[in-house]
């Protein structure tokens, strides 16, 4: 007989006009790793809130090893020893490793914290499963690999026996995916029980025994991974078949769009520069690639060359155009758009409406204002152009506050704003960060878009098969430099990661782009 | 798809404005029960109804209303745009000030005099602001700061002038400026009859320029680019700075509005001619009344000129209760009353988590958490 520790029955969960969980099933086997997939809006996240007791059912029930319980919160979730790692974080930033782990659960004894006692814990197990912290750092000193480990501790630290980790993996680095998968294999063994949410086909077959299918809230069903495909996962998934290469058609760039010489850009951290010594040019239809693992002065790249940073030395010419100094306004007027890699730090105002953030950059033109006074009647009537011509699926239109909108759908509306600025040079940076394969699909094919129309783009990703999809040019950058470039066709996944680790480097002279 | 949406979010800010205030008076009406359970019936009913007894008594309520719409328009705008502006007081203090000095010392008409009021606001807003912005200094400890400051500055400048004392027009104080009906009659807001009509000396069009300016506020707000960066830079610095709007001189920007709404503020208050300055150790209270008048109205400005004629109603109502309960007493009532009506934060989120258990709300779910500490944040 099959071992359920979870039997999650005919669950269905109503919101305002949404069926979120329509007669969902889901058992969980004692020791196995099951997959839940489904695009973002497909009910994931809602299932395992129920599970977690955030949400209530209209309808169904759980069973835990057979006998039925009410988990009417996080609380009771835990006294039945389910544990979850969310998607965004939980953690107290400004508290130490150890009183965020022991945190909700600490020890006293006369009203006073047992520090000692929590900490010979932490240790044990961060030991027996390779998840190395520093007990005394500041969360908010710490990576967010690290972060993640500090998460999964807070679990085993309570003694939890069915995990939950929802998208663990969308935040990490190659290495550090694969470490996490090890991770989860030996909990497995030690006969704890894990969900897994995600919408990554490739981490789902190389880790998970089983794998639950949702598609719009609907069961499309369970399957064994030894039995199946990603090709029948993803059309489980998706309801149709999904390209996984980019279609591309070739093309000989023309002039140079953006022209970077010598750039270098403070770090934040240490007295060293981010950023050293970065040249390069980007031209008219063709994409180029700065690949290159999280942390190597990336982000610190893009903050100077759109104007969100100040750079320490070296030049930026746009079409011929000066903008070393210029400020973001005149960078974005001269010809720069750009997708931002915090979709919720820079690049929406979560508390807006989907129309007045799809009016963000361009709020301040004529047509959308006259005499400083906002024409509602335009931006209501150019955010449903974008919504329809872009497919951002929105419950309320150009009304709904961006903030309910699920990640997929927020990232289309600045793709769709920032495409529909028709700007030279498109600055996208990790565009396809925790989107699912559909939503992956589309951005790409934008992009690739936004090459065919004659414009230069500039895409940063830590994704390597992205890298190797989508680009025309690969530029590696390590620590802060460009060790290397190369067409996509002459180089390998695996050469290309010796770059991003800074084993290798050539001189770029030797390419000649 | 607009409308309905709209209409419930506004309900629900009504609706919690309007449990507050229910829960506030009924521990006033305790209150009183304790104090003097013999006459707990009558000075509630005092509370209620004077209010509407007689119209002196709503041309008081209109009165006290306008600088109070003001000071809670002053902390509401700097609100939206993320800052909270406790220096309200301060900014009042000074424009009333500078308003009296226009009166009294220059001998200028009321508008010019409102005109003086609101710059000296301004002026005095703008300094938190320029801290915020170009060396990120709290803005609420730079306004406490600045309340101090205001009011000694005042002190001191009234206290020099000798022709700003009432004892150089006839009077014996000298711990107070001159009585405007004798100083310069052209520089006491004009009243339109309407002190006849209402048979209130106080009645004059105050409470009328409040209210425009309030419209003036939310039209601003809502309608102009103006009020969208403000906005931006309020809900998220970050975004604002990405979308190239300039947060440094929002920031500022908004803090000069601030101080010059609670400036009109203290040029309205102290123009009516019904009151005089009076020199002493302690902030204006109207200036730090604006914070729950901006909390019970949601930081909206129709709703701050609601929640301002409210809490104006209560003053009223409390002070007919005497002789049966002493000053003292009915300060603790009225300020119970009105602390228990700035939960209105608290109700609306009791709200949405009734809401929340039966369901019916997804995206609350997602907002309550940020909102939730945003809101919590800044009234603390």
């Amino acid at each position: 007989m099959d071992d359920y520790v979870i039997e999650m029955l005919g669950i269905t969960k109503d919101f305002p006009g949404v069926r979120a969980n329509d007669d969902v099933t889901l058992r969980l086997r004692r020791g196995e790793i099951h997959a839940l997939l489904g695009e973002n809006g497909a009910g994931k996240s809602t299932l395992m809130s129920v599970l977690f007791g955030l949400y209530q059912p209209e309808k169904g029930q759980i069973l835990m090893n057979g006998k039925e319980v009410k988990i009417n919160s996080p609380n009771d979730a835990n006294a039945l020893k389910i544990g979850m790692v969310h998607q965004h974080f939980k953690l107290v930033e400004v508290f130490s490793v150890l009183d965020n782990i022991i945190l909700g659960a600490e020890t006293t004894k006369m009203g006073l914290l047992q520090k000692d006692e929590a900490r010979r814990k932490v240790l044990a197990l961060s030991e027996s499963y390779g998840l190395k912290v520093n007990p005394d750092a500041l969360v908010e000193d710490i990576s967010v690999g690290m972060q993640q480990r500090v998460e999964i501790l807070k679990m085993l630290y309570r003694d939890n026996e069915i995990l939950i980790f929802d998208e663990p993996t969308a935040v990490l680095t190659p290495q550090e995916i694969d470490e996490l998968m090890d991770i989860m294999r030996s909990f497995a063994r030690e006969g704890k029980s894990i969900l897994f949410i995600t919408h990554k086909l490739n981490e789902i077959m190389a880790v998970a025994d089983r794998c639950t299918v949702l598609r719009k809230g609907k069961l499309m069903g369970t399957v064994d991974i030894r039995d199946t495909t990603p090709q029948e996962l993803s059309r489980m998934m998706v309801g149709r078949d999904i390209s996984f290469t980019v279609e591309k058609k070739e093309q000989e760039p023309g002039e140079v769009v953006l022209q970077v010489e010598n750039l270098s850009v403070p770090s934040r951290l240490h007295k060293k520069d981010a950023v050293r010594g970065v040249s390069f040019e980007v031209r008219r239809g063709e994409i180029v690639c700065l690949a290159g693992i999280e942390g190597n002065g990336q982000t610190e790249f893009v903050s100077a060359l759109t104007g969100l940073e100040k750079l320490s030395g070296g030049r930026i010419t746009l079409l011929g155009r000066d903008l070393t100094r210029a400020t973001v306004r005149q960078r974005s007027v001269a010809g720069m758009s750009h997708i931002p890699e915090d979709r919720h730090k820079h690049g929406l105002i979560l508390d807006f409406s989907l129309m007045d953030n799809l009016v963000l950059q361009r709020y301040w033109e004529e047509g959308f204002q006259r005499h400083g006074v906002i024409r509602e009647g335009e931006v209501r009537g150019y955010a449903e152009k974008l919504i329809a011509q872009y497919d951002v699926r929105a419950g309320e239109g150009p009304d709904t506050l961006t903030r309910s909108m699920s990640g997929g759908n927020q990232q289309k509306a600045i793709v769709a704003r920032e495409m529909d600025l028709k700007r030279d040079l498109l600055v996208a940076v990790q565009p396809t960060r925790g989107l699912d394969v559909g939503a992956i699909e589309y951005i790409h094919a934008q992009l690739v878009r936004a090459r065919d129309e004659n414009r230069a783009v500039l895409l940063v990703s830590l994704e390597l098969d992205e890298v190797m999809n989508v680009s025309d040019r690969i530029l590696v950058m390590y620590e802060g430099e460009i060790v290397g470039e190369f067409k996509p066709r002459e180089v390998s996944v695996q050469e290309l990661g010796l770059y991003m680790a800074g084993a290798r480097r050539r001189d770029r002279q030797e390419v000649g782009a | 798809m607009k409308k309905p949406r709209r209409l419930f979010k506004g309900t629900e800010s009504l609706l919690a404005s309007l449990a507050s205030i229910l829960a506030g008076l009924l521990f006033g009406f305790v209150l009183l029960l304790i104090f003097n359970p013999a006459k707990a019936g009558d000075g509630f009913l005092n509370i209620l109804l004077t209010g509407v007894r007689s119209t002196a008594r709503l041309g008081k309520v209109f009165y006290t209303a306008a600088p109070l719409v003001m000071t809670g328009l002053a902390v509401g705008f700097a609100f939206k745009t993320g800052l909270f502006n406790i220096g309200a007081t301060g900014q009042f203090t000074v424009g009333g000030t500078l308003a009296l000095f226009g009166a009294i010392a220059w001998q200028l008409p009321w508008y010019l005099c409102l005109l003086l009021a609101i710059l000296g606001g301004a002026v005095w807003g703008s300094i938190p602001g320029l801290c915020k912005a170009l060396f990120n200094v709290n803005e609420v400890i730079t306004s406490i700061m600045f309340n101090w400051i205001a009011l000694f500055t005042v002190n001191l400048a009234i206290n020099n002038t000798t022709v700003m004392l009432a004892s150089s027009w006839g009077d014996v104080s000298r711990e107070r400026t001159a009585s405007l009906a004798k100083a310069n009659l052209d520089a006491i807001l004009p009243k339109l009859g309407l002190d006849k009509l209402m048979r209130y000396n106080g009645m004059n069009i105050a409470i009328f320029i409040a209210v425009l300016v309030a419209l003036v506020m939310w039209f601003v707000l809502q309608r102009t680019t103006f009020g969208y960066e403000l906005k931006a830079v309020g809900a998220n610095r970050h975004a604002s700075r990405y979308a190239g709007i300039s947060d440094g001189r929002s920031i500022i920007q908004s803090m000069i509005i601030a101080g010059a709404l609670a400036g009109l503020g203290g040029g309205l208050y102290y123009l009516s001619g019904t009151v005089q300055f009076t020199l002493g150790k302690e902030l204006v209270a109207m200036g730090f009344n604006g914070i729950p008048v901006a909390l019970l109205g949601a930081s909206h400005p129709i709703g701050i000129i609601f929640s301002a004629l409210f809490i104006s109603y209560i003053q009223v109502g409390g002070d007919a209760m005497q002789p049966e309960f002493a000053r003292e007493m009915i300060d603790i009532i009225i300020a119970s009353i009105i602390y228990l009506s700035a939960f209105s934060l608290l109700m609306r989120e009791l709200i949405r988590r009734a809401k929340l258990k039966r369901g019916m709300a997804q995206e609350e779910a997602t907002v309550k958490g940020a909102d939730g500490a945003g809101e919590g944040g800044a009234t603390a």
